[in-house]
Formats: structure tokens, C-alpha cells, sequence
């Protein structure tokens, strides 16, 4: 009887592997034409999608008078390296400086998030206490809210506050939540087993101890999305910062980007190296944080 | 067990830590939805009867503003129209283009991960940086796009020098950034069971049958997530319409949204109370389009 088993196991995937060698080592002529077709239009809608991408990175190495040259030049000649460092010590625009304050902002408010989400979070999928359904209830409901309708009064709130020309308003919110990330928490921890905490429960440990030594270390992933979607997002805030600052040497690089766009219109090359380097630290934090990316997009996407 | 009903006297002490630390833990959450959320949406609606210019207190003015938007303001209406005009075509637009993506990108065909990886790469971009990129690159005269298009003897747009080429620029731009549209279906889209293509593959359907016939009514859900996200998206435009037509939305206002309108007499004329109304305004017509595809979705989103 085990025998059987035995040579069963062995005879059905070599079958099956054999059946699939087949299959691979003579595709017929129409199956390979499909294939380069494939692939003939995914590098063109491909090579279309990233031209801009390519604009920006070759424009920032161009001298000024090089970005609108007629015939187009896909390549630059000679190459401009100064425009980087000189976009770096402007005058009045500090581009290393902003780099900070993005680098900063971004990361207050993934701290703030990653900490506050959590908890609520936690809460709401693993803990009983009165009112919590209504309160989930509005949570999600507040996810519908454009922020076109509360945008004014948290404003003079913070003006109120003397909070105006500090990141204060930019980041303190993100450590009291965000419906978003506690939304997807929550659903997170609703796949955690129950009987571990049970287990932990009747051992005694507080429930901070279930939740921190127990569950957190569970989700780990689930933070890592979060953190990272919350520090690409913050990266690209632009409106906040905005109506916040005003100081020019506080900006964040989209914010200081804008500024020297509208004040020195004419500096294309610096413009670019500017815009690039805005875009480069996601790039970098991409490339670390690539399955997170595409994790966190099937998470929020399909069952927000 | 206590259930979430159960009277606060009725819980076990045994459960009584567990509901303290419930409360404690969404403490944080309960604090920011009543400050920035709840309160926000009242006070903008009370604004929006008063007169409030930061510095004195607000002063209660009835339907003045109202009147004042639909009488007077000759910014309203063009505000209005651009706002419709790009929500209406970038959405659609914006919707099935990024369904194709996804389709492309669904392919079985190698290597595909590499092309999944690059789609994503612009929706990294800043919305500010992507945005200066698409002036260097739509420049009327010396701009890639146009040098391009000039490369077929074809006379070229001036993009966003001309009223009325500055918004098909702008839904241009937009449509640049569907990557997380394009995720989010592509997600969706590995969700569908490839028995149930297989079946009808069986019966004999066509590419086109499968689609309209099998993917398309599993996707619906995503595709109503899509939609609505997308409309509130683009009724809130902002930065890109700010970076390239400034507060006057220049050409000759083609480029003013609503949100630069309600910015403008908010952060540039300290019309709170007015700007209010036009925010609470914006939010009605928001919250009833999203209504109207929410009712609307009975008849074409599939749950099961």
C-alpha cells in the first residue's frame, strides 16, 4: 500500500513534467509569433510609459540651452554633471536642505502612523469593548470624506494652535491615525489565530503584552506596507505643505521645487536635476521595497 | 464572551482589561475624528453663512457667499466647467486605459515581472516633479512632444500656452499616473479564476467573449473601487493645475479648477467664509456623483 503511494507520487509529476518539456520544446510557429507580438507591445507601451521618466533623468545632465534643441537630442552632450551641485547650493534654494525636510516630514509621519494605526488597528479587530462596532462603522464611512470639506477649519485650528510656519500641523495628526492604514490593520489582524492570545490570556500576560510581543510581530509585513506607502505618500504632499509653511528654507523638495519654478522659470537644467532629485529617493526606497509595493496594492486596492 | 452590546456593569472584570485597553487603544483615533474630521465638516458648513477674513471674528451673512458664487463670481463657472471637463474625460479615459495595462500586463509571457516593475515607476514621480516634466517635454516649440509630432509634418498644439490645448495637456498628464489604477486591476484581474476562462474557452468564446462575458463581470467590484476613487481623485485636482496655470489658472483661466478657486480665496484673499461655501459646494456635488454610481452599481457589479 505505501509502496504504491510511493511510485505514484514519483510517476505523476514526472508525467506532468514530461507533458510540459513537450509542450516548451516545440512550440508551434503561431505560439512563438504570439509571444514576440506580446512582447513587441509591451516594450512599446513600455518604451511610451517611461519616456517622461527618461526626460526628466537626461534633462537634469543638460546645459540650459541643450533641454529645447531642435533635432531632439536623446542623449546629452556634453554631459552636465554641474547642474547637480549647483541646484544643491543655490541661492535662496537649498536643495540638500529640502532633502532633509522631506526625508524628515516623510519620516515623522510613517513613525506617527505605523504607531497610532496599530494600535487602533488592534483594537478594533481583536478587542471587545462597548461601542467599537459604531466607531469602525465611522471609521470606514470617513473614508468616503473628500478633504476638500475639512481642509478650512483644520487650518484656523492649527492657526489657533500658533502651529502656522512649523511642520507641527503636517505631523502630529499622523500620530492620532489615519481611517486608511487602521482600516487595513484591522483587517490584518482579523487573520491572526485567536488561540494565541487566548493562550497568552489565560497565562496571564496583560493585554499590552498580547499585542506587542504577541501580534505585532505577526503583521510585520502589514507594517512594512504601511510604512512604506505612508512615506511615498508624504513624500508627494505638496497641498500641506503648502498652506503650512513659510519659510523657504523649511520647505520639503516639491514644495521648494515649486518655488524655484515659479521664481527662476528660466533655469530648466537646475529645474530638472531638481525634479530628479525630488523623485530619486523613492526610487531607491522602491527598489528595496518592491514586493511590499505590489503586497500593499493588492491589499488597499481590493478590499478597500 | 462579551459581546459589543453588553452594558459597561455587565462585562467580566476578566474582560474589563480587554475593554480598557479597546478604548485605550483607539483613544488616539476617537480624538482626531472628532477634531479633524467631524468638527471640520460642521465648521465648513458653518463658514460657509458667515463672513471671515482670519483677522476678525466670523461674521454671519446668510446666503450671501451663496448668492455672491452664483451671481457674481466670474470665476465660478469656468472653475466649474474645467473641473467637469477633466474629471469627465480623465476618469473614462483613465479607467480603461489602465483596465488595458492591466490586461497587457496579466499576460503570460517572460520576464513579466520586469514589465509590472517599470509601469509603476511614474507613479513614484512627485506630482510636482511630473509635472514640470510635462512642461519641458509638451514645450510648444522646442519640447519633445511637439518635435515629435512636427517629425510627421504635423502642426503642433502649444499645449499650455493655449487655452484650449492647456486641458487635453493636463488629462494627457493625468493619464501618466494610472499605475495604481493599473495595480489595482491587475490584482483583480489574478483573482479571476482561470477555470472559468477555461470553461468558456471550452464552449468555444472568443478573446472578446471572455472578456465582456467572464472578466469583465468578476472585475466589476475593482472596477467600481477604480471608478469612484478616481472621480474623487480628479474633482480634487490641484497641484498639477497650480504648478502649470498658477492661482489664475493661466491661459486666460483654462486651467482653473475648482480646488485652485477655493484656494485662491482662501490662502490668497483670506475669504474663509467664501471659500467655505465653495468647499462645501464642491463636497454635495462629490458626495452625489459618488451616490449616483453607488446606485447605479446594483445593476452592473456582480457580488458573490
Amino acid at each position: 500500500m505505501s509502496d504504491q503511494q510511493v511510485t505514484n507520487k514519483g510517476i505523476m509529476p514526472s508525467r506532468l513534467t514530461t507533458a510540459l518539456v513537450e509542450k516548451q520544446r516545440k512550440p508551434p510557429l503561431r505560439r512563438q509569433f504570439a509571444a514576440l507580438l506580446r512582447h513587441v507591445v509591451l516594450i512599446i507601451v513600455t518604451i511610451a510609459f517611461l519616456m517622461p521618466f527618461y526626460w526628466m533623468l537626461i534633462s537634469a545632465f543638460k546645459e540650459n540651452t541643450m533641454v529645447f534643441s531642435n533635432p531632439i537630442k536623446w542623449f546629452p552632450n556634453p554631459i552636465r554633471w554641474q547642474n547637480f551641485p549647483e541646484a544643491f547650493n543655490y541661492p535662496g534654494f537649498p536643495f540638500l536642505k529640502f532633502l532633509w525636510n522631506s526625508t524628515y516630514y516623510a519620516g515623522m509621519v510613517t513613525l506617527g502612523t505605523v504607531i497610532s494605526c496599530s494600535l487602533a488597528g488592534y483594537a478594533f479587530a481583536r478587542l471587545r469593548f462597548p461601542g467599537r462596532d459604531a466607531l469602525f462603522s465611522l471609521t470606514v464611512a470617513s473614508l468616503m470624506i473628500p478633504g476638500i470639506v475639512t481642509f478650512i477649519p483644520v487650518f484656523l485650528l492649527f492657526k489657533n494652535l500658533g502651529w502656522l510656519g512649523s511642520y507641527k500641523p503636517l505631523i502630529v495628526p499622523a500620530f492620532f491615525g489615519n481611517a486608511f492604514f487602521i482600516f487595513l490593520m484591522r483587517q490584518f489582524f482579523k487573520t491572526m489565530p485567536e488561540e494565541l492570545a487566548d493562550a497568552a490570556r489565560v497565562d496571564g500576560a496583560s493585554e499590552f503584552v498580547i499585542f506587542w510581543r504577541i501580534m505585532l510581530p505577526l503583521v510585520q509585513p502589514a507594517l512594512i506596507v504601511m510604512s512604506v506607502f505612508t512615506f511615498l505618500w508624504t513624500w508627494h504632499d505638496f497641498f500641506g505643505p503648502l498652506i503650512y509653511l513659510n519659510q523657504q528654507d523649511q520647505y520639503p523638495l516639491s514644495l521648494g521645487l515649486y518655488a524655484f519654478r515659479s521664481r527662476r522659470s528660466t533655469e530648466w537644467g537646475l529645474m530638472m536635476a531638481g525634479a530628479t532629485l525630488t523623485t530619486f529617493p523613492l526610487v531607491i526606497l522602491f527598489f528595496f521595497a518592491q514586493r511590499y509595493f505590489l503586497q500593499g496594492i493588492k491589499l488597499t486596492g481590493l478590499k478597500g | 464572551m462579551a459581546s459589543i452590546r453588553t452594558p459597561w456593569s455587565k462585562i467580566s472584570p476578566l474582560h474589563r482589561q480587554e475593554a480598557w485597553t479597546g478604548i485605550l487603544f483607539t483613544l488616539p483615533w476617537i480624538i482626531s475624528l472628532i477634531t479633524l474630521m467631524i468638527y471640520p465638516i460642521l465648521d465648513t458648513v458653518y463658514l460657509s453663512f458667515t463672513e471671515y477674513s482670519v483677522v476678525e471674528e466670523p461674521k454671519w451673512v446668510g446666503l450671501d457667499n451663496y448668492k455672491e458664487i452664483f451671481l457674481n463670481d466670474a470665476s465660478f463657472k469656468p472653475a466649474v466647467s474645467n473641473s467637469l471637463y477633466y474629471a469627465l474625460l480623465s476618469v473614462p479615459i483613465g479607467l480603461v486605459l489602465s483596465l488595458a495595462l492591466a490586461m497587457l500586463l496579466n499576460m503570460r509571457a517572460a520576464g513579466i515581472g520586469i514589465y509590472r516593475t517599470l509601469f509603476y515607476l511614474p507613479s513614484l514621480v512627485p506630482p510636482v516633479a511630473a509635472t514640470i516634466t510635462f512642461l519641458v517635454m509638451f514645450e510648444p516649440r522646442g519640447g519633445l512632444i511637439n518635435l515629435f509630432i512636427r517629425m510627421f509634418g504635423i502642426s503642433a498644439p502649444s499645449w499650455f500656452d493655449d487655452p484650449v490645448w492647456a486641458k487635453p495637456g493636463l488629462i494627457i498628464m493625468s493619464l501618466w499616473g494610472i499605475g495604481y489604477l493599473t495595480l489595482v486591476f491587475l490584482a483583480g484581474l489574478q483573482d479571476v479564476p482561470t477555470t472559468l476562462l477555461e470553461a468558456a474557452e471550452m464552449d468555444g468564446a472568443n478573446a472578446w467573449q471572455k472578456f465582456r462575458h467572464v472578466t469583465l463581470p468578476m472585475m466589476s467590484n475593482v472596477i467600481l473601487f477604480n471608478l469612484v476613487m478616481n472621480v474623487i481623485w480628479s474633482f480634487q485636482v490641484f497641484t498639477q493645475a497650480l504648478v502649470i496655470g498658477g492661482t489664475n489658472g493661466s491661459p486666460l483661466e483654462s486651467t482653473l479648477m475648482v480646488m485652485v478657486l477655493i484656494y485662491r480665496n482662501a490662502f490668497r484673499y483670506f475669504k474663509m467664509g467664501y471659500a467655505s461655501a465653495l468647499a462645501f459646494l464642491m463636497f454635495i456635488v462629490i458626495m452625489i456623483i459618488t451616490a449616483l454610481i453607488f446606485r447605479s452599481s446594483d445593476a452592473w457589479v456582480h457580488t458573490d
